[in-house]
């Protein structure tokens, strides 16, 4: 039996970015994308949504601080 | 600032070929003297000319330039025999082992080469580490015989630091060289080495590069004598051995003179290398102190990496003893005179401080507002003497720079190491004092955890206008009142401000007009309107307090009592600030405390620095004057003197819970004690002893409390938060309790039992540590062996405590230290990557938050509501 590991409670939401979205945030972030922090493309949940090299996800997760906290991650060997 | 940034793409390191260090050398190195009897240096000598120089008024034979401009250049000695490398004995033990001794060729068979060819290559492209791989092959290359050419391998071992053994004949450098040789350039990359930067040949040594006399500097003593460095005494060795060596080769000497001579060039070429190369006797100077050859000069913590690189000496900088002077604001430091006549800062002369710099001149260098030094607009330094004062002062025109005395006023770094937090690096104003210590405000102690126990302190001027803008602005003590780790203020009151504050703000404290006037005059604050009647303590702490502060919290001395009766508390511990009047409550710790002062955290917060500043300077001496010497303070063993009614109930107390003790004792060995969940019976007798014991002298304790007095200095002491505790005064008074070691009573010592004084077996209070005694009466022997063994552990734990949270910290600071958060509130590297999108995830700058919360809604409500209630009035 495999889980699908997106539905677990510890993993949060990671969305791939469209070309556009990517664009904006790299803008409102003036940052490239070798700025961005890096996940694996080995990583489960990469490999779970089906993300490419290249892709930039948006991560949405709970923080300590700051309740509901978003990052930017570019999958990245 | 725009920086270039340039990204290191790769770094080679490789071995530095015969050829390359004959290349670089600008001669050739035969004899081992070094000056004529003239004193001049000898060509071809370790002191040839054209190996640069030092003498600033010699041009160098080989560069041109002038001496201190020219860095030095290599020149070489040619060995008669070749030598090995000390630095890469392991590295040709361990190519030799995994080399065929015939063919050279590396002792695996055809599918592990393709194998690990391939993962070695791929691990290259990736940039990866080798070096486990490369133990893997290692281990895989050791056979009987070579795949490729049938040969049988014999074990080769290495014999400590530089020998190499091949069953029982031991290979002579050349041999060994021989062998590297025949290594195949293919095979190369399976023993780590990278065929376009080395060759494993050049790890046997045939020519040595000679470093320049700049490196190896000769000191001439008074007498005239001169005395070479450590490094030339060994090359000297070097070359005088090799010359032997060569004319016995030439002259065709036997075998065995000839071995014996080259041995010892190995020898001296090793301790050049390394002089702590186990297993080689150190090379010694006359004297018998061991020569710094080139390993001793990089290692250790006295090497040149760490003590020259990592950290250097620096100038315009002082160091001394510290002590303490209230009457100095907590942004000042007071400055010997000693040091500041010593210490500059430069001055550009203009039109408008011209006369004030002609002054500094005319005071010279001896007297204190002068100057030491004048640097002209071509840049030649000028040291202010006596006698050339007058000129240099006609001479003097904007442009100039004078670098004058430091004088109150100026800014300053002032440093207590361990520099553990940002707090321990401060900028203070200069006050230049008479006698020879940095003075310092009391309050700034608890950030530099400084002591006045012979604490030194360095100080460090800045030397530009923008450091000096920089530091006044975010560097100042007043801007570091509030602890970036806490949200609360670090720097305050201690001890005696606490005690005085609350016996001034005390609802007994009432001062006749004149007193209380005179109070606030010493305390160098504005003279308040005289009203005609006699002022309260709390009136006269009012006026410290900004109009607009509001304010209510607990204070310290808070009973916390089931039932908060709030305004109407017996104890005077509801504090009320309103409209900037303290209407209820006494000041002490949680007032304005270091680590903990609400007063002082909202003034930081709503009123600023300044404004915080001026409270602290004028609340701790308002605290004094009007506290602890209007009303005199001491303490001493009278504080802790109890009853003998009270004595008499302690003693009747600690019987019964002894007695409680041997019960459970008893319940045990009946085996009618029940566990606890999780617990075997001896664990839960265990714990339940010491919940008994541990109420047994918190008890005691409390009996004592009821017999001390009100006005009971080490009690006023203890509860407002200024030192010590009621802990501190139960030990002293009543009982010391339970000794502890490891967390749990103790019990080692003897077999089943701690000291022989005792029944096998025995776990009573009295045998496991409990200290039945005060302080004050005294220990009995036994109880003082378990109160030592109790401590011993205490200051061995700290000790290590010390130890590891240093490392800790080092190894945090190492990973962090290029981090910063930009404008936009991102936190990203010195190559812009981001680290955290928003600084801490929400964006707060600790320091400015309400103990670490945004905010703390009920405060804010109180406050408010508090205000409305202050206007409406």
């Amino acid at each position: 039996m495999k889980t699908d590991i997106l539905q677990h409670n510890l993993v949060p939401e990671h969305v791939i970015l469209s070309d556009e979205e990517t664009e904006k945030v790299l803008e409102e972030l003036n940052s490239t994308t070798d700025q961005l922090p890096k996940i694996l493309p080995n990583d489960p949940v990469v490999k779970a949504i089906g993300a490419n090299v290249g892709d930039v996800l948006k991560i949405t997760r709970k923080s300590e601080t700051a309740g509901i906290f978003v990052a930017y991650r570019i999958v990245r060997e | 600032m725009k920086g270039i940034i340039k990204k290191i793409s790769e770094i080679d390191f490789g071995l530095m070929s015969p050829e390359t260090i004959r290349k670089m050398s600008v001669t050739k190195i035969v004899t081992p003297d070094t000056y004529d009897e003239d004193g001049y240096p000898i060509e071809a000598g370790l002191m040839d000319p054209r190996l640069g120089v030092i003498d600033p008024g010699l041009k160098c034979r080989t560069c041109g330039s002038k001496g201190g401009d020219c860095q030095g250049h290599f020149g070489h000695i040619n060995f008669a025999r070749p030598v090995i490398h000390v630095g890469f004995a392991d590295t040709i033990h361990k190519i030799l082992r995994s080399t065929c001794r015939s063919c050279g060729r590396v002792l695996l068979n055809d599918t592990e080469k393709a194998l690990y060819k391939d993962k070695l290559e791929n691990k290259l492209a990736n940039g990866e580490d080798i070096s486990q791989l490369l133990k893997q092959i290692h281990v895989a290359a050791k056979k009987e015989k070579c795949p490729h050419c049938e040969e049988v391998q014999e074990e080769i071992k290495i014999d400590k630091p530089i020998s190499i053994v091949e069953g029982n004949y031991k290979l002579t450098a050349s041999e060994v060289r021989e062998r590297l040789e025949n290594i195949p350039e293919d095979d190369y990359i399976y023993v780590g080495i990278n065929k376009e930067v080395a060759r494993p040949e050049w790890m046997v040594l045939t020519v040595l590069p000679v470093p320049p006399v700049t490196v190896r500097p000769s000191i001439t003593l008074e007498t005239g004598e001169r005395s070479e460095d450590d490094l030339t005494h060994k090359l000297v060795d070097i070359l005088r051995i090799n010359q032997r060596l060569k004319e016995n080769m030439e002259a065709g000497a036997p075998q065995l003179i000839v071995e014996d001579l080259w041995e010892l060039l190995q020898y001296h070429v090793t301790t050049y290398f390394d002089n702590e190369a186990s297993g080689v006797p150190p090379a010694r100077h006359r004297s018998g102190r061991p020569l710094k050859t080139l390993a001793q000069r990089l290692k250790g913590k006295e090497g040149r990496f760490r003590s020259n690189l990592a950290g250097k000496r620096v100038n315009f900088s002082a160091r001394t003893v510290i002590s303490p002077d209230p009457n100095l604001s907590i942004n000042e430091v007071g400055v010997p005179e000693m040091i500041a006549k010593e210490i500059t800062v430069p001055i550009t002369v203009t039109e408008w401080n011209i006369d004030k710099m002609k002054e500094y001149i005319k005071n010279g260098s001896n007297v204190h507002p002068g100057a030491n030094y004048i640097i002209r607009p071509d840049g030649r330094k000028i040291r202010v003497y006596d006698e050339t004062k007058e000129t240099a002062m006609e001479n003097l025109e904007p442009g100039y720079i004078v670098e004058r005395h430091i004088i109150d006023g100026d800014i300053v770094l002032f440093n207590r190491q361990p520099s553990l937090h940002r707090m321990s690096m401060m900028a203070h104003e200069v006050r230049v004092l008479p006698y020879k210590t940095f003075r310092l405000n009391l309050c700034v102690c608890p950030p530099y955890n400084a002591d006045f126990d012979g604490d030194e302190m360095n100080m460090h001027v800045f030397q530009t206008p923008e450091a000096r803008a920089e530091a006044n602005d975010i560097m100042k003590v007043q801007e570091h009142i509030l602890s970036p780790r806490y949200g609360g203020p670090i720097i305050g009151a201690i001890h005696d401000h606490i005690t005085g504050a609350y016996l001034l703000t005390h609802k007994d404290t009432v001062f006749e007009e004149d007193k209380a006037l005179q109070i606030v005059k010493r305390s160098k604050m504005p003279l308040p309107e005289a009203k005609g009647e006699p002022w309260t303590g709390k009136e006269i702490f009012s006026l410290l307090l900004p109009d607009k502060l509001n304010l209510v919290y607990k204070a310290e001395i808070c009973r916390k009592c089931e039932e908060c009766k709030a305004e109407n508390c017996e104890y005077d511990a509801y504090v009320v600030i309103s409209n900037g009047q303290l209407l209820q409550g006494v000041v002490d710790d949680k007032g304005y405390g270091s680590g903990s002062g609400k007063i002082l955290d909202a003034i930081v917060k709503q009123f600023g620095a300044s404004e915080a500043r001026y409270f602290l300077d004028h609340a701790t001496k308002l605290a004094v004057f009007g506290g602890v010497m209007q009303r005199g303070f001491t303490t001493g063993t009278a504080d802790e003197e109890i009853p003998r009614e009270a004595e008499e109930r302690i003693a009747e107390q600690l019987e019964k819970s002894n007695q409680q003790v041997e019960n459970l004792i008893q319940v045990y060995e009946d085996g009618e004690l029940e566990a606890l969940p999780g617990r075997s019976l001896r664990e839960t007798l265990e714990m339940k002893i010491m919940q008994v014991l541990g109420e047994a002298r918190d008890s005691t304790g409390v009996i004592a409390e009821r017999y001390f007095s009100n006005s009971n200095s080490a009690v006023i002491m203890a509860l407002t938060g200024a030192r010590g505790s009621m802990l501190n005064l139960t030990q002293i008074a009543t009982c010391v309790g339970q000794q502890a070691v490891r967390g749990g009573r103790i019990n080692r010592g003897y077999i089943d039992r701690t000291l022989p004084h005792f029944h096998k077996g025995d776990v009573g209070a009295k045998a496991s540590g409990f200290v039945n005694s005060s302080y004050k009466h005294g220990l009995d022997p036994l109880e003082f062996f378990f109160h030592a063994m109790g401590g011993r552990e205490g200051l061995v734990d700290t000790a290590i405590r010390t130890a590891q949270s240093g490392y800790m910290q080092r190894r945090l600071v190492n990973a962090l230290h290029d981090l910063s958060v930009h404008e936009d509130g991102t936190v990203r590297d010195n190559n812009g990557v981001i680290v955290q999108f928003k600084y801490g995830e929400d964006g707060i700058n600790p320091a400015r938050s309400d103990y670490g919360k945004v905010a703390d809604l009920d405060k804010l409500i109180e406050e408010i509501r508090l205000e409305s209630n202050a206007t409406s009035k």
